[in-house]
This record gives C-alpha cells, sequence and structure tokens, in this order.
C-alpha cells in the first residue's frame, strides 16, 4: 500500500498541472488553430484568403490554389481521406465535408477539432467565408472579404437586373464527343446562382435539384440560347473545338445555330471559393458578349 | 400440336405485331408535348423545327436503340441458356458485362478524350473488353477439352466477372469521383443515344449475329438433349458450341457498347417467351428477339416519362417491372 502512495502524489500532481494549463490553451485558441488541415478546395482557398494560409499544413488531392498548396501534404479528399496521415500531421483544425460522418467521428474520438463544410448556394459562400474566419481566428479579415465578394456580386446583379437574359443551358458533365450522359445544373447550388447573377435564365431553373440529367430530348424542348460547358481542368484547343463540334447535332438549338456554345475549363467555376466574384464576372461575359 | 411451321408464323406475326406496335407508339410519348403534324412538316427546314428534332434526333434513335439492344441481349440470352443447358444462363453470365464495364471504365478514367473513325472511346473500349473477357473465358474452356466444356465456361465466366469486377473496383479506386459516378451511370444502363451512329456501326455485327442464331435454332433443339445425344443424331456438336458462344457474345458485346449492360432483359424474356410458346428454339429465338425489342422500348418509355423531366436509368426499370412480373407468371403457371 505504502509503494503506492508516490505515484498517487504524482497523478494529482499531473493532474493539477493540467487544470493550470487549461486557460493557457484557451488563450492560444483565440488566437486561432496553428496546423489546419483542409480537405475541402473551396474552404483552402478561403483559408489563403483571409491570410490563414500559412497555418495549412495539408490539403486535398483536389487541391491545386493557390500554388502554395502544391509543396503542402496531401491526405486525401472525399471519398478517400487518410485518418492515419491526418492524424500523423496532428492538426488542430480540419476542414471536412459534412457527408464525411466516419471521418468527423474518428477526429472528434481524437479529440481534434473539425469545421464541417456543407455545399450550398452563392449566398452561402460569403456566409461560410465569416465562419471560417471566426474559426480560424482571422474574422476581420473574412468580414471585410466576404463584403468585398457580396458588393461586387451586387454590382453584377444590379448591371443585369434588366435588358436581356439569354436562355443558358449549363453544362457541369458530359461523355466526351457525345451528346450523351450529359448533366446540366438544375435550380439549386452555387452554379445556378452564378448564371443568374451573371444575368442569364438556367432552362432548368424549375428543376430543384443541384444537378439535372437532360437528355436530348429534354435540351431540344428546352431550347437554349447559350450553352455553357463548365470543366474544372484544362483543355487543349483542338479538343475544345471538337467538342464544341458534338452539339452541332442539335441543330435546332438556337444556341447551335448562333453559335454560342462555350466551353469554359476554369476551376473558378466549379469551386464555390472566394474567386466566384471572377467566376461570375467571367459567366457574363461570356453571356453578354454581343 | 400444329406444325412448326404454322406455331413460328403464329409468333412472328403476334410478337412482332406487338413490337412493331410499341416501336410505332414509343417516339410518339416523352416529356414534352410535340405536335406530329409539325414533326412530319417537311417545308419547314429541319434545323428550325424542334417538334420533328425531338422526334428524329431524341425520340425515334432511342427506340431503335432499345429495340436492338432488347432483341439482341433477349436473343443472345436464349442462346446462353441452350449453349450452357442452364435455365439461369444470361448473356453477362460469360463475363461480357465485366469486361464491357471495365473497358468502359478505363475510357472514361484515362482517355476520355480518345475517339477513332468518329466512335467515342468509351463505346469502343466497351466492346474491346467485352471481346477480350470471352476470348479469356473461351480459351479456358477449350484449353483442355475438345470442344468447349460448358461446366469449365461457366466457371471461367463466373470467375472471370469477379476478377473483372474487382479490376474496376481497383481502377475506381484512383479514379475522379465524378468518373466513378460515371461508370456507375454507365452500369444502370442508358439508351439515349441521340445520334444514329452508334446503331449504325453495331448494327452488321448484330446481323452477323442474328444469322448465326436462325442457324442455330435447330441445333440448340437437339442440344438440349445432351451432347452426346446431339452428336448422335448428326449433329457437330463443338462446331455448334462455337458458333453460339461467339455470336452470342459478338450480339452482347455490341448491344452493351450501345446502351450499357441492361440487366434482367436476357433472362427474363426468354424465360417469359417459353412459357407463352414453349420450349422450341425454332419459336423461341424469333419470339424472344420480338419480345425483347417490345419490352425494352416500352420499359424505355416507362424511365422517360414516370418522373419527368427527371429520367430513371432504363436498367432499374426493367427489373422493377421484370422482376415482379416474371414472379407473377411464374406462381400463376404453377
Amino acid at each position: 500500500m505504502l509503494t503506492r502512495r508516490p505515484l498517487v502524489r504524482h497523478l494529482v500532481l499531473l493532474g493539477s498541472l493540467a487544470i493550470l494549463a487549461l486557460p493557457v490553451r484557451g488563450q492560444e485558441k483565440t488566437r486561432g488553430p496553428a496546423r489546419i488541415i483542409s480537405l475541402v478546395p473551396a474552404v483552402t482557398e478561403m483559408l489563403f484568403a483571409i491570410g490563414a494560409g500559412p497555418r495549412v499544413i495539408g490539403v486535398s488531392s483536389f487541391d491545386h490554389f493557390p500554388p502554395d498548396v502544391e509543396r503542402l501534404e496531401r491526405v486525401g479528399a472525399l471519398l478517400d481521406p487518410n485518418v492515419e496521415r491526418i492524424l500523423a500531421l496532428r492538426p488542430d483544425l480540419v476542414v471536412v465535408y459534412r457527408s464525411q460522418t466516419d471521418l468527423i467521428a474518428q477526429l472528434g474520438r481524437a479529440q481534434i477539432p473539425t469545421f464541417v463544410y456543407a455545399h450550398a448556394g452563392l449566398a452561402d459562400i460569403t456566409s461560410t467565408l465569416r465562419d471560417v474566419g471566426a474559426r480560424a481566428g482571422a474574422a476581420e479579415r473574412a468580414g471585410t472579404l466576404a463584403a468585398i465578394i457580396e458588393r461586387r456580386i451586387g454590382v453584377l446583379r444590379k448591371r443585369f437586373a434588366t435588358g436581356p437574359r439569354p436562355k443558358t443551358l449549363v453544362v457541369i458533365g458530359r461523355d466526351a464527343f457525345a451528346l450523351r450522359g450529359i448533366y446540366a445544373s438544375g435550380g439549386v447550388g452555387f452554379i445556378h446562382d452564378m448564371i443568374v447573377a451573371a444575368g442569364g435564365d438556367n432552362v432548368f431553373a424549375d428543376t430543384k435539384r443541384e444537378a439535372v440529367q437532360a437528355t436530348s430530348e429534354l435540351i431540344i424542348a428546352r431550347a437554349p440560347e447559350i450553352i455553357l460547358e463548365l470543366r474544372g481542368d484544362p483543355i487543349d484547343e483542338a479538343t475544345q473545338r471538337k467538342e464544341v463540334q458534338t452539339w452541332d447535332t442539335l441543330a435546332s438549338l438556337p444556341a447551335v445555330r448562333n453559335k454560342r456554345v462555350r466551353i469554359i475549363a476554369d476551376a473558378r467555376t466549379v469551386i464555390p471559393g472566394p474567386r466566384v466574384v471572377e467566376a461570375v464576372e467571367l459567366l457574363a461575359g461570356v453571356l453578354h458578349k454581343p | 400440336m400444329r406444325s412448326i411451321r404454322t406455331r413460328i408464323l403464329t409468333a412472328v406475326l403476334t410478337f412482332g405485331g406487338g413490337a412493331l406496335l410499341t416501336i410505332l407508339v414509343a417516339p410518339l410519348i416523352g416529356s414534352t408535348p410535340i405536335s406530329l403534324r409539325r414533326a412530319f412538316d417537311w417545308s419547314v427546314p429541319f434545323a428550325d423545327n424542334p417538334d420533328a428534332q425531338i422526334f428524329f434526333i431524341a425520340r425515334l434513335p432511342r427506340t431503335l436503340a432499345g429495340a436492338l439492344v432488347g432483341s439482341t441481349l433477349a436473343s443472345a440470352g436464349v442462346v446462353f441458356q441452350g449453349l450452357l443447358r442452364n435455365p439461369l444462363a444470361t448473356p453477362f453470365t460469360l463475363g461480357v458485362s465485366a469486361g464491357a464495364a471495365l473497358g468502359a471504365m478505363l475510357a472514361i478514367t484515362f482517355a476520355p478524350t480518345l475517339a477513332l473513325a468518329g466512335i467515342p472511346a468509351g463505346p469502343l473500349a466497351s466492346f474491346a473488353g467485352s471481346l477480350i473477357a470471352v476470348g479469356v473465358v473461351y480459351l479456358l474452356a477449350s484449353a483442355r477439352h475438345r470442344g468447349l466444356s460448358t461446366n469449365t465456361l461457366l466457371l471461367a465466366g463466373v470467375t472471370m466477372n469477379a476478377f473483372f469486377s474487382a479490376l474496376i473496383l481497383f481502377v475506381q479506386y484512383f479514379a475522379d469521383f465524378t468518373d466513378t459516378f460515371r461508370i456507375l451511370r454507365w452500369l444502370m444502363g442508358d439508351l439515349d443515344v441521340s445520334s444514329y451512329t452508334p446503331l449504325v456501326s453495331t448494327l452488321p455485327l448484330v446481323i452477323v449475329s442474328f444469322a448465326a442464331f436462325v442457324w442455330l435454332a435447330r441445333p440448340l433443339n437437339l442440344l438440349s438433349l445432351g451432347p452426346d445425344a446431339a452428336e448422335s443424331r448428326g449433329l457437330d456438336v463443338v462446331g455448334a458450341q462455337r458458333v453460339a458462344f461467339v455470336s452470342a457474345s459478338l450480339a452482347t458485346g455490341a448491344a452493351v457498347s450501345v446502351g450499357g449492360p441492361v440487366g434482367f432483359i436476357g433472362i427474363i424474356v426468354p424465360h417469359l417467351v417459353r412459357l407463352m410458346v414453349g420450349a422450341d428454339h425454332r419459336v423461341v429465338l424469333p419470339a424472344s428477339a420480338l419480345f425483347g425489342a417490345a419490352f425494352l422500348v416500352a420499359c424505355d418509355v416507362v424511365s422517360r416519362t414516370v418522373m419527368a423531366p427527371l429520367e430513371l436509368p432504363v436498367g432499374i426499370i426493367t427489373a422493377l417491372i421484370g422482376g415482379p412480373f416474371f414472379l407473377w407468371l411464374l406462381v400463376r403457371r404453377r
């Protein structure tokens, strides 16, 4: 019995030290996390935009912007997060998708705080930005940036509120060189919101889902005046020309007849991050080019 | 018992009439109301006539694709069931669909922008994949036997299916998840071909296979007695097995490259037809081809209208309609 006493005493001592240490950790928290991992490219962009970039230590395998991320550790992505590598990096904040419930549970057991990202509309981008700022200890800069983005989008909205609104088909995916397996933006989500802000009328605005599988019949029936194909990865000019020509099969479409099929291979149009305002400007330029 | 000629004639006329009716009616139905008068009004230039475009570019190729894929899969199902002497055989039993899926997956993941002679890489690769799969199965089944061992065929086919499925999962794991979703969607079957090119490019293969099926009707009848009995009645068993295997595999590969591996047709249609006309392949083969065409075209009409403007994958409809209907017929006939 007696021999155990020193051990107990040590434990008590350690415990009180830990209690003493807590307030110190609390103070650190107000300055924000120092080791951030982001599995969400849009949030990675936000972190860098509000000056928290130097504190990001790991990103997803789909992150390519800003260029600084190329030298960071990759920790998987939406479907294949590498929990082991995430834990090994000893993060104090991990940005995850809402659907990554297993990962969230595992990080919770490891007592690593998470920021749960939910994919939604254009207006949610700035609110996410503010939330990210608050969590990353850069609330002020995030607020300023969010206000700038909102103002710039507001300006665009106002500019295109009156005047012609071309009926737009926004293709977000299809088979190569064929009008098969076409997925278009429905009337929900940030891509739809971007088109509206840029002064276009989404032909599938009435479908309350983010993506619609658009058959050729549906597309002919909706008669888009302009077709925009958004792609995240760059494509070469020859392929681009061929892909535009693929639409010639549907010759009755006003967009095809007036040669207004555009392939926009620009990551900004598919990542709901702080560059979204540039994307809206880009889309507005294409939609309203005489 | 009526003479075989009358039975064939009756079956062809009844099922042919049904198929023709379905194929004629199907393009009239869709998510968008169109005016037939406008669609066939030649005085309006085609490019300015959306009704005609919906009819001739969206609905007609799709209906024809349904007829082609449906009749091919149904009759290939009959041939495989006869060849393997197994009522559970489907056109996909010997690895055709898994090989095709792997081909399509590889094309979608690694060569999305490749095209040969105007045909995109996807259908080409899926056809090549199906040929490789059945080629391997064929070599395995004929390696240690004179002719084809149906047991080895079945086992090799099942193993190839599993092996290719593992390869698909392996490739999928490294693919972008939009590509993963594409392959999943491809597996559900899709007839919205939106041009006649896929149909025209697969038609020669299908015609050759169907010619072989016509010849195969009698040999398959004999084979159903068992290879020895068939041999004693003067059938070149090995030759017939080869023709059956190659023609049915080619036809299946072609059909899958057009519409994806649409499930259930290849097993349900032959059995339904057998319940109606008996087991003689001379009647079952043409009747299955015609009924398969009608069935898939009808399922496609359901798939594109039931949730319009959203579309359900046709493979889901064939299984949802086909399964219970088949069970009902099975129970009723007892």
